[in-house]
């Protein structure tokens, strides 16, 4: 497929950005992008992960020390329309004026590509994106998954060398958007083009990203791997933002952490009165009472189908949510032993 | 009494109203139109005889520079009001729609007091070219005054139809490398299609049959609604006025109903 390119790699440099009455919505920020990575920033609404994006895409103009760079050009006074990126928007922002053929088309019309070769490139990424039969119907006539696929051909059609999304899945309905994540996440993988994609849904970002950015109150928290901001977060936000987490505080004495409700040998524990440490609900394991150090009582259980939570009260300061196998057989009020691995707790930095 | 007989009962008064002062007199204009020496024949008269068939033509040709300009300054201006925020900026637009609140005759007087044989410019081209340009009562006076009353009325809806284009669409024109013309051209302009045919065709309507400005300027311009005026109070020839009314009338909506539906695709497709 010739529209397998690698796009350029970007790096941005100490880019904040303050708006014109004073809000701070990105505080200078680096970091970069290596060319055909796929990187998303993720953060709760506000956290300044879109002013990124416009930054890079050049629909923002970083506060005054603040560069942007593809493959080690400056870019940063540069306008959108000649950075050579294709961007999606959360709305689509599709043209209501022109047809799907003629919206996809539109930035080779603008590049002053031979009609022939539109088509032919129209026909390419149709195909692509599995909307072929659409081409002449207006936009008025799509379904919100049609109009997400022909704004990601309208923006792939011009071979960009960065691709940005904007929240492309959050318009849609749960199921599709999940069925168009996987379908995202086969066709960012076949283009190979560098990606930025902004979302604040976790899954998202766990299944496309190669490395994720997680994002809180205009800086930056965290940089990395999928797994590594899951099994490694640096803070209890990151903890917290990204899938779910019992986080625990109590004191360590010599390398074992002190519940109320049984003590834990952790990993690299030094001794303090108030640690904060977080526990993934799938890596405690229900036991019978008695053959573990720790021990609680079911609070609640709720069945999920694969799975079941099972919220136990006593072991920790604050109930620990369980992500137990569905065939564990447990009630309400039964006294239940709990076994977690020393490489399960994880010692956070207290906040201050 | 059913539901369907109370509101066609509610629906009597606006019938009688109806009948009353818009298709009895409409219905009388029309046969008054028709009892000239010449029967029916007469409405041909607007279009065979030279002097109407000129005034009918100056008065399409005025109405529709008055639009096209009026849709151009407007827009333009629109769009800056509604992008753009500085001081003075709620003034500017209460001032600019200040003309709405003038008749037709007050509008002429100030077209006379700005370019009449005592205007400024006037006086001005005198000091400095030694002649006085007058053109307050010719069709260019005419022209200015009609702009003038156009401009706020168009101004506004243009402005109101600016605040809802989806800023994303320009800036998913701009990302897939459409400089500002192009912007304009494939993305503003047709989001605002609807919005110039409905404001466009008010300022047409208004300028073919405004008359109180064109009355106060001179009483010899060339438009339809002082011929009517002339032939009526001047020669007495209510015949031929009414066969120019409703002639004026026709002429105006069928006007309207062909840049409706010219521009209908465009329409549809943006909205």
């Amino acid at each position: 497929m010739n529209t397998a390119g690698h796009g350029a790699a970007v790096r941005i440099e100490t880019c904040g950005k303050t708006f014109a009455d004073g809000t701070r919505a990105l505080d200078p920020a680096t970091l970069d992008i290596a060319r055909g990575e796929t990187l998303v920033l993720l953060g709760p609404s506000g956290c300044g992960k879109t002013t990124m994006l416009r930054i890079i895409a050049g629909l923002e103009l970083p506060d005054a020390g603040g560069k942007v760079l593809f493959d080690g050009k400056d870019m940063t006074a540069v306008p959108i329309e000649r950075r050579n990126v294709g961007m999606v928007f959360q709305s689509y922002a599709l043209f209501p004026n022109m047809t799907v053929a003629d919206n996809i088309a539109y930035g080779l019309k603008i590049r002053g590509v031979a009609r022939d070769e539109r088509a032919a490139r129209v026909a390419e990424l149709v195909a692509l994106t599995n909307i072929t039969g659409l081409e002449n119907r207006r936009i008025d006539q799509l379904s919100g998954g049609q109009r997400q696929r022909v704004a990601l051909a309208r923006a792939v059609a011009i071979r960009p060398g960065i691709l940005l999304l904007d929240e492309p899945l959050t318009a849609l309905d749960a199921a599709l958007r999940d069925r168009l994540r996987s379908e995202l996440n086969r066709l960012l993988r076949a283009l190979g083009i560098t990606t930025i994609y902004v979302t604040h849904d976790q899954a998202e970002a766990m299944e496309l990203g190669d490395r994720i950015v997680v994002m809180r109150k205009g800086a930056i928290a965290q940089i990395g791997t999928p797994r590594e901001v899951y099994f490694a977060p640096k803070d209890r936000f990151v903890a917290e933002f990204i899938g779910a987490a019992n986080i625990v505080e109590a004191p360590i004495e010599n390398g074992i952490l002190v519940l109320p409700g049984g003590r834990l040998p952790i990993e690299g524990g030094a001794t303090t009165a108030n640690a904060t440490v977080m526990i993934r609900p799938e890596t405690i394991r229900v036991t019978n009472a008695g053959a573990e150090a720790l021990s609680g009582v079911v609070d609640s259980i709720s069945f999920i189908g694969d799975r079941q939570r099972i919220v136990v009260s006593g072991a920790s300061s604050k109930p620990l949510n369980v992500d137990a196998p569905n065939t564990i057989q447990a009630k309400v009020g039964d006294r239940v032993g709990l076994s977690i691995g020393a490489d399960a707790l994880r010692l956070l930095p207290s906040e201050p | 009494m059913s539901q369907k007989s109370f509101v066609w009962l509610c629906l009597l008064p606006l019938a009688v109203v109806t009948t009353a002062f818009f298709l009895l007199p409409m219905a009388r204009l029309v046969v008054a139109g028709a009892e000239g020496p010449h029967g029916f024949a007469g409405y041909l008269a607007i279009l065979t005889e030279g002097r109407y068939r000129a005034t009918l033509i100056n008065t399409v040709l005025l109405a529709a520079a008055t639009t096209i300009v009026t849709l151009i300054v407007a827009t333009i201006a629109g769009m800056f009001l509604q992008r753009h925020r500085f001081p003075g900026r709620a003034v500017l637009i209460a001032m600019l729609t200040f003309p709405l609140a003038f008749p037709g005759v007050v509008v002429g007087f100030m077209i006379i007091l700005l370019a009449g044989r005592q205007g400024l410019i006037g006086d001005l081209s005198n000091r400095i070219f030694g002649e006085k340009f007058v053109f307050a009562y010719s069709i260019y006076g005419l022209f200015l005054g009609y702009l003038y009353f156009s401009i706020p009325r168009v101004i506004l809806t243009i402005m109101a139809a600016v605040q809802k284009l989806d800023v994303g669409l320009e800036e998913a024109a701009r990302s897939l490398g459409a400089g500002p013309w192009a912007v304009q051209r494939d993305v503003v302009l047709p989001a605002l299609a609807p919005a110039f045919v409905a404001s466009g065709a008010i300022a047409f309507a208004t300028a073919m049959g405004a008359f109180g400005t064109a009355f106060t300027l001179a009483t010899n311009i060339d438009v339809l609604p002082m011929l009517i005026y002339t032939e009526f109070t001047l020669a007495a020839n209510f015949a031929t006025s009414a066969a120019l009314s409703v002639g004026l009338g026709l002429i105006t909506w069928l006007i309207l109903a062909l840049a409706r539906t010219f521009s209908g695709s465009a329409v549809a497709a943006a909205g």
